[in-house]
């Protein structure tokens, strides 16, 4: 299997604050990769620095590299809207458009030109189905997204993120405002997923990382403490910090 | 126990006539408006006071009650205030929400704002000093109090209300939807068209009315930068006079309880209609795009 993301000595700071302590990681295609963490360890934040959230930030301040398939996404001549149609995300809370159920999955579409009207509700439904989502909302695609359930919406989500196939998914803690139903429901979806895509998940649910993650990434106060397959991290990690975490003395 | 419940409900009581002293006044005035307004049409035909754009109301032997030309007058200045207001005010609001830094953002916002605390009184006197000279001159017009002169200034005087709350309803608009459309690959100029226009559509909509509200009911202003021709006006570079205008110059004048003098609630009426007809036209537009966009 390939590296589909090298993440290269990055580094960050919020104003004077280094959150990033200098990250080097190699993420292999149609894996899923678990970041996990205390809170504030950087999880997040190196998540969205994969995707360039931080250039919305002003007091943001990165130095480092993160390559896709080899190309720097940090450089300065790359479109950071291409970036992001590569490397679509999945956010924390459910963060549907208030718009239809049909206009949020065709947005991605619509916007990067990459269908016009009659090619755009098939791609919709394909979309739809792969999220398993398609039965659920096929009679009601012109109701707004704000009226589904929680779990329902950060399924759409995901539908509209991989609308516009991208190649690597970035999952941000998706399942953390949902009930157990909804979560098994994205994490056999995150399965299925994996076939196609790269996905890299945040998330604070230790029995979810196991469940789901090909390899997991301690991280701890902004740096890296320990990388590898799952099963490994969680029954014979090296490091003693990492033990203590996954045995849960604190976190 | 029973004092707390009889203070909840003393409290209730405060607050619900507080509520309804607002419907009384709102329903008084109307109420007063047409009283006296109604009492024109005993010797005025509805058909004089709408149709006719003659208005001559204290004219010996045979006066005349036609409104027309300034309801007319009224709208258009209106209309060519909105015209000029509602893009350049959405704009502003656009890029001190989307775009500006905050450094740039916390000056320019109170300096706006500040914009809206100048007296209509200097308003008017810029519109006869400075504007209206340019007007004819860049135009060629013998001189520029008309109704493109009202315009400009009542935009002037409406931009602060339309900048600060379509601003307002646009960062209120959640970062979530930002950063979701971010991530598709969306540009600013997209994400802004897309999805933080539409979210905040209903706020928007009420700046424009305040905005619309706002030109309306100026009074000094029109008064003042317009040239006051109770003619009707063919196009914007001729002099126009507005409702309000004329319910300030004539009322202090006019001899009490004539024709002449319910006439003029009978303008204020109109006026009054007006905003709630623009008022309920907006708040059946916000409600309609509310979720639905």
């Amino acid at each position: 299997m390939d590296t589909k993301l090298k993440i290269q000595d990055l580094r960050l700071h919020f104003g004077k604050k280094e959150v990033l302590k200098g990250i080097n990681l190699n993420i292999k295609d149609n894996t899923i990769t678990a970041l996990i963490g205390p809170s504030g360890c950087g999880k997040s934040t190196l998540l969205r620095s994969i995707n360039r959230m931080h250039d919305l930030d002003p007091s943001a301040k990165l130095s480092g590299s993160v390559f896709l398939d080899g190309e720097n996404i940090y450089d300065r001549k790359k479109s950071v809207v291409d970036i992001r149609r590569k490397i679509g995300m999945v956010f924390q809370k459910p963060n549907p458009f208030p718009k239809s159920i049909y206009e949020n999955v065709a947005y991605g579409l619509k916007i990067n030109q990459l269908a016009k009207h009659k090619a755009l509700q098939p791609r919709v439904e394909h979309a739809l189905k792969s999220c398993y989502l398609w039965e659920e909302v096929q009679d009601q695609l012109g109701k707004s997204a704000l009226e589904l359930s929680g779990g329902q919406q950060q399924r759409l989500c995901i539908a509209r993120a991989i609308a516009v196939e991208p190649e690597v998914l970035l999952m941000d803690e998706p399942c953390s405002a949902l009930d157990p139903i909804s979560t098994s429901k994205i994490e056999a979806l995150m399965l299925r997923l994996k076939e196609q895509y790269c996905i890299v998940i945040v998330t604070h649910n230790m029995q979810q990382a196991q469940r789901v993650a090909d390899y997991t990434a301690f991280m701890y106060l902004g740096e890296l403490v320990e990388f590898g397959e799952t099963a490994q991290i969680f029954n014979e990690p090296q490091m003693e910090l990492t033990r203590n975490y996954v045995s849960g003395h604190f976190g | 126990m029973k004092l707390r419940k009889a203070i909840d409900q003393l409290m209730q009581g405060v607050f619900l006539s507080a509520g309804l002293t607002a419907v009384v006044f709102l329903l008084g005035i109307f109420g007063m408006l047409l009283f006296n307004g109604a009492k024109t049409f005993k010797e005025v035909s509805l058909a004089e006071f709408f149709g006719s754009s003659n208005w001559n109301p204290s004219a010996y032997g045979e006066p005349s009650f036609g409104i027309l030309s300034m309801l007319v007058s009224t709208l258009m200045v209106t209309a060519g205030a909105m015209l000029i207001a509602i893009p350049l005010g959405i704009g502003t609001a656009a890029y001190l929400s989307e775009v500006a830094s905050p450094k740039v953002r916390n000056w320019l916002k109170p300096t706006i704002e500040l914009l809206a605390g100048v007296p209509s009184v200097a308003v008017g006197f810029i519109g006869i000093v400075l504007v209206a000279p340019a007007i004819a001159k860049v135009f060629g017009l013998s001189n520029g109090l008309n109704a493109l002169n009202g315009a400009i200034l009542l935009a002037v005087m409406a931009l602060p209300t339309i900048i600060t709350v379509a601003e307002d309803s646009m960062r209120a608009v959640p970062k979530q939807f930002r950063e979701a459309s971010y991530a598709l690959g969306a540009n600013g100029w997209t994400t802004l068209v897309r999805v933080v226009l539409p979210a905040s559509f209903s706020g928007i909509i009420a700046a424009i009315i305040l905005g619309i509200g706002r030109a309306i009911g100026e009074t000094m202003t029109v008064l003042m930068a317009t040239g006051n021709a109770t003619a009707m006006p063919n196009g914007f570079f001729d002099p126009v006079r507005t409702l309000t205008a004329t319910i300030a110059i004539e009322l202090g004048e006019v001899a009490y309880g004539t024709n002449h003098y319910y006439s003029l609630f009978g303008l204020g009426a109109v006026l009054f209609v007006i905003s709630l007809l623009v008022n309920l036209l907006a708040e059946k537009l916000a409600s309609k795009f509310r979720y639905k966009l």
